[in-house]
């Protein structure tokens, strides 16, 4: 069995921090992620690390900053509500030019909305959910061990660009149990952060962390500094699976947890005769567009389906990425309601026509 | 194969435990497997359910709307996931605690006075146990041997007592 072991998705991601190095973690109570909280207020004081339960989650998120500021490695996890609550800070982070990770464990919305799984911020994850020219790089692991080694990568790319970064799940990540392996890997050479407030021993010019910039043209030339950031990462960050997408008629477009049971869908289309492939898109922002074209390289005459439990919010993305050349539809449950591998099928089924 | 297993009864029955112990087997035994249990609404209200794969390949949905075997340890959870149960399928019953027959004729149905056994036995809280031993044993999912080995490496090594009581309740189901 290696050196797997049985653990929950929120303690994994929550250990996975531990080993990249994260020392400092401020966070709230909510369901579906409360766990992570939990491991976390056990296993910092022990290893030295911080581990404080703010008042809300608006101050954690500010504790966040700071220490981010600072240099150090630092997280924070909520669920919906709990992340909306945060949108200003992230905004900030974002405009200082922070790294540090945020775990979003999805819930049904919008409000208070429930506590089951659902992926209903998909647009406030991609699409800004602070004001201001910004991106988060959004990051979605669709099992408990891709959780554990995107919550590695997320540290580093976050340090690599200087920027916030993402990790989306739902409850029913954040819940279940399955195998994991923590591999040690050899962390990446990072910059040395020059930029942080951690002293100055007296021996530079004191660094500044800030996001107000009255003067415009400064602004401006801060902002497009930051988009070749951006710019680099959509060349190099972007991560996704795909499987017999060229030979598909129908391509299945699905990440996180929906992107598991669209695939015991695909199998079951598959048995009855349909050509079925499916993008599970890892990187949410930077969207997979690559693997839409690749998708489309032999011949458009295909149709993509989105499969969601929102409304349709990445729906507008396969659009875009389509671009006209394909036919899109959308499937979806919403509110906390998990889709059956069987309702999948019978959309399959509609689209492709009796066998 | 695969096996799609749902437990389900009330809360402090160590449902979720139940589940975890088969989990744990199948990973040991190099399967594949998937532990997802009920966090909602109806936790609070009592009832606890959780679904289990063990599987030779990838499991995609952790979700079991098909199981092929079901675990019940009240009456609402016999209710709630009779009909769910693939035909030829196994159903598992504390016959102490639900009164009423299962009323499907395509599935093998096995009544096991588990909780009453447990309380006779001087481990009253250990009835899970005992189902869990009675579905090894019926499904054929894992050898003793291979129970016995992952129960012994989940209950800490500190515990030897309850990893005893553990050993004792599985066997009395395995053997029932």
């Amino acid at each position: 069995m290696g050196n797997k072991i049985l653990m929950k998705g929120n303690e994994a991601l929550a250990e996975a921090a531990i080993r990249a190095g994260c020392r400092h973690f401020f966070g709230y109570p909510i369901t579906p992620q409360t766990e992570v909280s939990a491991y976390m207020a056990k296993k910092m004081p022990k290893i030295g690390g911080t581990f404080l339960q703010a008042e809300s989650e608006v101050s954690a998120i500010n504790m966040v900053y700071g220490a981010g500021g600072a240099g150090v490695r630092v997280m924070t996890s909520s669920s919906s509500p709990g992340i909306s609550l945060k949108q200003e800070g992230i905004s900030y982070i974002a405009g200082a030019d922070v790294p540090c990770v945020i775990v979003n464990i999805v819930r049904g919305g919008p409000g208070l909305g429930g506590i089951q799984p659902a992926q209903s911020d998909y647009f406030q994850a991609t699409k800004g959910g602070g004001h201001g020219d910004y991106h988060l790089v959004v990051l979605a692991p669709s099992s408990i061990q891709e959780m554990v080694d995107l919550t590695s990568d997320a540290f580093d790319i976050g340090d690599k660009y200087r920027c916030p970064v993402m990790i989306m799940g739902d409850g029913m990540l954040g819940q279940m149990m399955e195998p994991v392996e923590f591999k040690d890997t050899d962390a990446e050479s990072l910059p040395e952060k020059e930029w942080a407030t951690s002293g100055t021993g007296m021996k530079r010019k004191k660094n500044i962390i800030n996001s107000l910039f009255i003067e415009a043209s400064e602004l401006e030339d801060l902002v497009l500094e930051r988009q070749k950031r951006y710019d680099a990462i959509i060349a190099n960050e972007v991560r996704y699976e795909a499987i017999d997408t060229e030979e598909a008629d129908i391509v299945l477009v699905a990440y996180g947890t929906t992107a598991r049971i669209a695939k015991t869908a695909m199998a079951k289309a598959k048995e009855k005769g349909y050509k079925v492939g499916i993008i599970r898109p890892i990187t949410l922002w930077p969207f997979p567009f690559e693997a839409f074209e690749k998708a489309l390289s032999k011949n458009t005459n295909k149709t993509f389906l989105a499969v969601e439990m929102s409304m349709g919010q990445m729906v507008e993305d396969v659009r875009l990425a389509v671009n006209g050349r394909a036919d899109v539809q959308f499937f979806g449950r919403t509110g906390g309601v998990v889709p059956t591998p069987n309702e999948i099928l019978a959309k399959i089924e509609e689209i492709g026509g009796a066998k | 194969m695969t096996y799609e297993t749902i437990f389900a009864g009330f809360g402090g029955q160590g449902i979720l435990f139940a589940g975890k112990v088969i989990a744990y087997a199948g990973m040991i035994e190099g399967k594949n497997v998937s532990h997802l249990p009920s966090y909602g609404p109806e936790m609070r209200g009592g009832t606890a359910n959780c679904s289990v794969i063990v599987s030779d390949v990838d499991v995609a949905s952790p979700i079991i709307t098909e199981p092929s075997a079901l675990v019940v340890m009240n009456g609402p959870s016999l209710d709630k996931f009779e009909k769910a149960v693939v035909p030829s399928g196994k159903i598992f019953i504390d016959s102490s605690l639900i009164s009423r027959k299962c009323e499907r004729e395509d599935v093998d149905v096995y009544a096991i006075p588990a909780t009453k056994m447990a309380n006779d036995m001087g481990i009253p809280k250990l009835a899970n146990m005992i189902m869990v031993g009675k579905l090894v044993k019926e499904t054929g999912m894992f050898t003793w041997e291979q129970l016995k080995g992952a129960v012994t490496k989940l209950v800490p090594a500190a515990k030897a007592a309850m990893l005893e009581s553990n050993i004792k309740a599985l066997e009395a189901g395995y053997n029932f």
